[in-house]
């Protein structure tokens, strides 16, 4: 009885301290932290192996639009260089898809306008909570990745962002996977309009299954990688490296 | 029910020590007190991040909330139905361990972490949805094997009478708990209240968990529509989420009740006193 007495003393004791003060030391604790981040692998394999790799985000008709498509994280990039970019109309922005790549690009605004078109009425989901639906329109990634030949080192891409946030220039990456997606598409258009710079003009990543911090803003270079380790900490985006959100963003 | 009579085949009576919870029920037991306690925490750290709920396919700011957490003028405010009420001091706008004032839907007493972090609430959150799966099924597979489900937790149909359900719900309300032998089986509103939580609440927690990501969205449509929209889908979290809280209340309150060290014990070891008959 005295043993029992003792657990259910100790039970007692650890579920008080836990809550007391005991909370965000747990929570710090590098161990613990690596333990409970190990599901992150964990999620993203299960979702890949019982879910189809090539399944469709839902696309919606004109009717179900979100009113408004708010606008999240950076509102607007700071610096010259950008306003001249936004004053100039983007008529010199370039995006550049480099790194493992045969032929390296360099393309106006112009020339990805020029390439077929995708457009899809999708569901945006912030890791917030909110959702927005919004129709975007741009070139599938898979036709730029065709036109620079991937080597096939390649594992990653890395979406180098013209937006800069307290700690670093903002950056994402996905695998080939989501990059050869059919709805994967660096969108210059929303609801028909040429993209908001709120919404990250003038082109923006759309990578559909995933939530909205993947879906990097103000995109100026395209980097295919062998590993994220090089680059930024090497977790593969800002709010990865940073603040310990999951590089797989698919719940 | 596995219960023992002292005796050799004798029927236990009052007093009698019986085998209780088998080890199944009670390893599950205290392995989702840990979870389930962790996933409500680190839900509402998740849910401060956006203090808005909807119905739908879609919501944000500008769209009409049904139940919204805010602060308005310094005051902390509950909007449910457009109704407001005042929270102060709760929710919306509290006080955190140091004295300083913080504009957040849920306090730092009720979150994991207690400090704001969504990225870190996601990280236990989604931890222990692992858990909780996991145990919940492997629990389901082992009460139907070993038939508990069907013989301790399923109600009969006499059980269902509204007669005997009423009986029962006098008896909680005059505090008069079964004793002797009746007292090693469950009665018909603790029946239901558990097979409520594991056929209902937990799997509908799962269900509405998985239908808020966008890569299983792309893969099993049908679960977005059966829960009407992904900000449906978050609104019945959270309203499961509040019923199964309410459940752990009534649940501490019944063992408060009815003998809390011969229950903990029973959770613990397996070994339950039953409570002897009263004198006439």
């Amino acid at each position: 009885m005295i043993s029992r007495r003792k657990l259910i003393g100790s039970l007692a004791a650890g579920a008080g301290g836990l809550i007391l003060s005991g909370c965000n030391r747990i929570n710090a604790d590098p161990r613990v932290r690596s333990m409970l981040q190990s599901a992150e692998g964990l999620t993203m394999r299960a979702q890949r192996l019982i879910t189809d790799r090539t399944a469709l985000a839902r696309e919606f008709d004109a009717a179900d639009l979100s009113p408004l498509f708010r606008s999240n994280g950076t509102r607007k990039p700071a610096g010259t260089a950008y306003e001249t970019h936004l004053r100039a109309g983007f008529a010199d922005w370039r995006l550049v898809v480099d790194g493992l790549v045969a032929r390296p690009l360099s393309l106006s605004l112009g020339q990805i306008r020029s390439l077929p078109r995708r457009t899809q009425i999708t569901r945006h989901d912030c890791v917030e909570g909110w959702s927005a639906i919004g129709q975007w329109t741009g070139a599938p990634l898979k036709l730029l990745l065709d036109m620079a030949g991937l080597r096939s080192s390649a594992r990653y891409l890395i979406f180098h962002c013209a937006d800069r946030y307290a700690q670093g220039d903002y950056y994402e990456s996905i695998d080939l996977i989501d990059a050869f997606h059919p709805q994967t598409i660096l969108a210059w258009g929303l609801n028909g309009q040429p993209l908001p710079v709120g919404n990250g003009a003038p082109l923006r990543l759309r990578v559909e299954r995933q939530l909205g911090y993947k879906h990097a803003k103000y995109v100026q270079r395209i980097e295919a990688v062998e590993s994220l380790s090089a680059h930024g900490r090497g977790k593969g985006g800002y709010w990865e490296d940073y603040y310990d959100y999951a590089w797989y963003a698919g719940i | 029910m596995t219960e023992q009579g002292q005796q050799d085949g004798a029927a236990p009576r009052g007093g009698d020590l019986v085998r209780r919870h088998r080890t199944s029920t009670r390893l599950w037991h205290w392995i989702n007190a840990f979870t389930i306690f962790t996933m409500l925490m680190s839900g509402l750290m998740i849910f401060n991040a956006h203090p808005r709920l909807y119905w739908g396919q879609y919501g944000a700011n500008t769209d009409r909330a049904w139940l919204q957490i805010g602060s308005a003028g310094g005051r902390g405010v509950l909007i449910v139905g457009g109704e407001a009420y005042d929270t102060t001091g709760v929710l919306g706008v509290w006080e955190d361990r140091d004295g300083i004032e913080r504009r957040r839907a849920f306090p730092w007493w009720a979150t994991i972490p207690s400090n704001y972090s969504l990225a870190d609430a996601r990280i236990w959150h989604f931890f222990f949805a692992w858990v909780l799966v996991l145990s919940a099924a492997t629990y389901l597979v082992a009460s139907l094997v070993n038939r508990h489900l069907q013989r301790d937790l399923l109600p009969r149909a006499a059980e269902l009478h509204p007669s005997h359900v009423w009986h029962d719900i006098r008896d909680h309300l005059r505090l008069r708990f079964p004793r002797g032998a009746a007292a090693a089986r469950y009665g018909i509103l603790q029946k239901l209240a558990y097979v409520g939580v594991i056929l209902g609440l937990i799997p509908l927690l799962i269900l509405t968990g998985l239908t808020m990501s966008p890569g299983v969205n792309a893969a099993w449509p049908w679960l977005v529509d059966l829960f009407g929209g992904r900000q449906s889908a978050r609104s019945i979290h959270f309203l499961c989420a509040a019923a199964m809280l309410l459940f752990i209340l009534v649940h501490l309150l019944m063992v408060l009740l009815s003998g809390p060290l011969n229950q903990l014990r029973a959770m613990i070891t397996g070994a339950y006193r039953l409570p002897r008959e009263k004198e006439r």
